[in-house]
């Protein structure tokens, strides 16, 4: 076993759309235990990344390896794949006709087979971490949009992936819902979680990123850690992306 | 205003009851083909292949576009001297309403479908589930919720616009109260007003408990969105 073990490898990813690159040869490796954070200019290819690697999107060259697997959109075995990948969308979706403690059982208990009770358990101790014990039984309707961000990280924890994936998790909450949504995910940084996260939240991102991969145009500028990236950024593109959240008169 | 009792006179009463049945029978037949097929319908109007969607498309305007009495008048004339096939009235009734229902609840169903977001099953993938079960526990569910409202105000509609099949010969309920009022017209002048009353009664009884269930299901799913 290597020092580093990669739980994502990708390489040479390209993915079109209607023939314009939106990513145009990426390579990027996640290892177990790591966090990265992506950033860059809305429309660089960041969510689109995201999608490819779970297979959400079928992709034009390259490859994209899971644990040396690899993940082919529309492959017959792409459902055992994805469990080891949870991902959080920026919309929540949490399923509406389904109680929050549904939410969280059912992939577990439809996909994995794992029997109800273990899961119960384990879905009720998640919310507990999340702070949302008293919701267990309401709808997603009830819940705030911060509220139901939480539960969607439960849902997809639930199923132990070995790599997280979280989309703008952020991007359509209120202001004062941002910082109990980050908070967990912090959590689980410093907790040892696998994450590729796509973020506008510069603070969060310095702090929870191992390493910041920066990308535009559809492939990665810069690549580097945290405190370097955001204090002195190599490239003019990264200097002046992050200009764009300062301001002054 | 006396003449109430035209409605109890012999066996006035009972015949409007056979004649409500033969109504709700041909209500329930067609309203029982035009699920399964409409589903059918409704599940071929969301496929990928564009010849087969317009194909859908066109049957469903055709039907729609025609008054439901043009149909009847088609069907039970039109197939006679086409095929010499000599349909009954009810039979010709069921067609047409099955061939209307059809295309509106195809219709429905589409919409249904297509009313869950992308996101909801994109969700369902990404937990690992497969397309089939991603079907059965996420979008089937959801899309029944908005459907069953809309299915029963269909059926409600396709049980007032049975009353059309009087013209084609079929003696429902409609027709037998006719036939009440035109055997009494000179002892009881008042009998139109009665029997219609009890015919309004009659479709009310069976239509009105159909809307309010329609709306509270449509209240409780709009609430739960």
């Amino acid at each position: 076993m290597p020092e580093t073990e990669h739980i994502i490898d990708i390489n040479g990813l390209v993915k079109r759309f209607n023939g314009t690159a939106v990513i145009d040869g990426i390579d990027l490796s996640v290892s177990k235990g790591e966090v990265v954070v992506l950033i860059g200019p809305s429309g660089c290819g960041k969510s689109t990344l995201l999608r490819c690697i779970n297979g959400l999107e079928p992709i034009d060259a390259g490859t994209v390896t899971l644990h040396g697997e690899p993940v082919v959109h529309n492959s017959r075995n792409l459902y055992k794949i994805r469990q080891k990948i949870g991902m959080v969308f920026q919309s929540y979706d949490l399923f509406p006709h389904l109680t929050v403690l549904k939410n969280i059982m059912l992939a577990p208990m439809k996909v994995q087979k794992r029997s109800k009770e273990e899961i119960r358990a384990e879905a009720l101790k998640l919310l507990e971490r999340v702070g949302l014990s008293d919701k267990a039984e309401s709808f997603p309707s009830e819940l705030s949009g911060g509220q139901k961000q939480r539960v969607a990280i439960c849902r997809s924890l639930i199923m132990n992936p070995e790599i997280m994936l979280l989309d703008e998790i952020t991007a359509a909450l209120d202001p004062e819902m941002v910082h109990e949504v980050l908070d967990v995910v912090l959590d689980l940084a410093k907790n040892g979680t696998t994450m590729l996260i796509v973020t506008h939240e510069m603070a969060f991102a310095k702090a929870a990123a191992d390493r910041i991969v920066f990308i535009d145009g559809g492939v990665i500028v810069e690549e580097s850690e945290p405190d370097e990236f955001f204090t002195a950024p190599k490239t003019e593109r990264a200097k002046k992306f992050l200009k764009t959240f300062t301001y002054s008169r | 205003m006396g003449g109430a009792e035209i409605l109890f006179i012999g066996n006035n009463f009972a015949r409007l009851l056979e004649g409500l049945w033969v109504t709700v029978r041909i209500s329930l037949i067609s309203i029982a083909f035009s699920l399964v097929l409409g589903t059918a319908l409704g599940a071929a109007m969301t496929v990928k292949n564009r010849a087969v969607r317009a194909v859908c498309r066109v049957y469903l305007e055709i039907v729609r576009v025609m008054p439901q009495l043009v149909w009847l008048f088609i069907v039970f004339f039109g197939i006679t001297k086409l095929t010499g096939l000599n349909l009954g009235g009810e039979t010709s009734a069921v067609i047409v309403f099955t061939l209307w229902g059809t295309a509106e609840t195809g219709d429905l169903v589409r919409g249904a479908f297509q009313s869950v977001p992308k996101h909801q099953r994109e969700s369902a993938l990404s937990l690992g589930l497969t397309k089939f079960q991603s079907y059965v526990y996420i979008i089937f569910p959801q899309a029944l919720r908005g459907l069953i409202p809309n299915i029963i105000n269909l059926s409600t509609r396709m049980i007032k616009t049975t009353a059309l099949v009087s013209l084609i010969g079929v003696t429902e309920v409609l027709k037998v109260g006719k036939q009440i009022i035109d055997a009494n017209r000179f002892e009881y002048p008042n009998a139109a007003i009665w029997v219609y009353a009890a015919i309004f009664f009659m479709y009310f009884a069976i239509c009105f408990p159909l809307s309010w269930a329609a709306s509270r299901l449509a209240k409780k799913s709009r609430k739960s969105d």
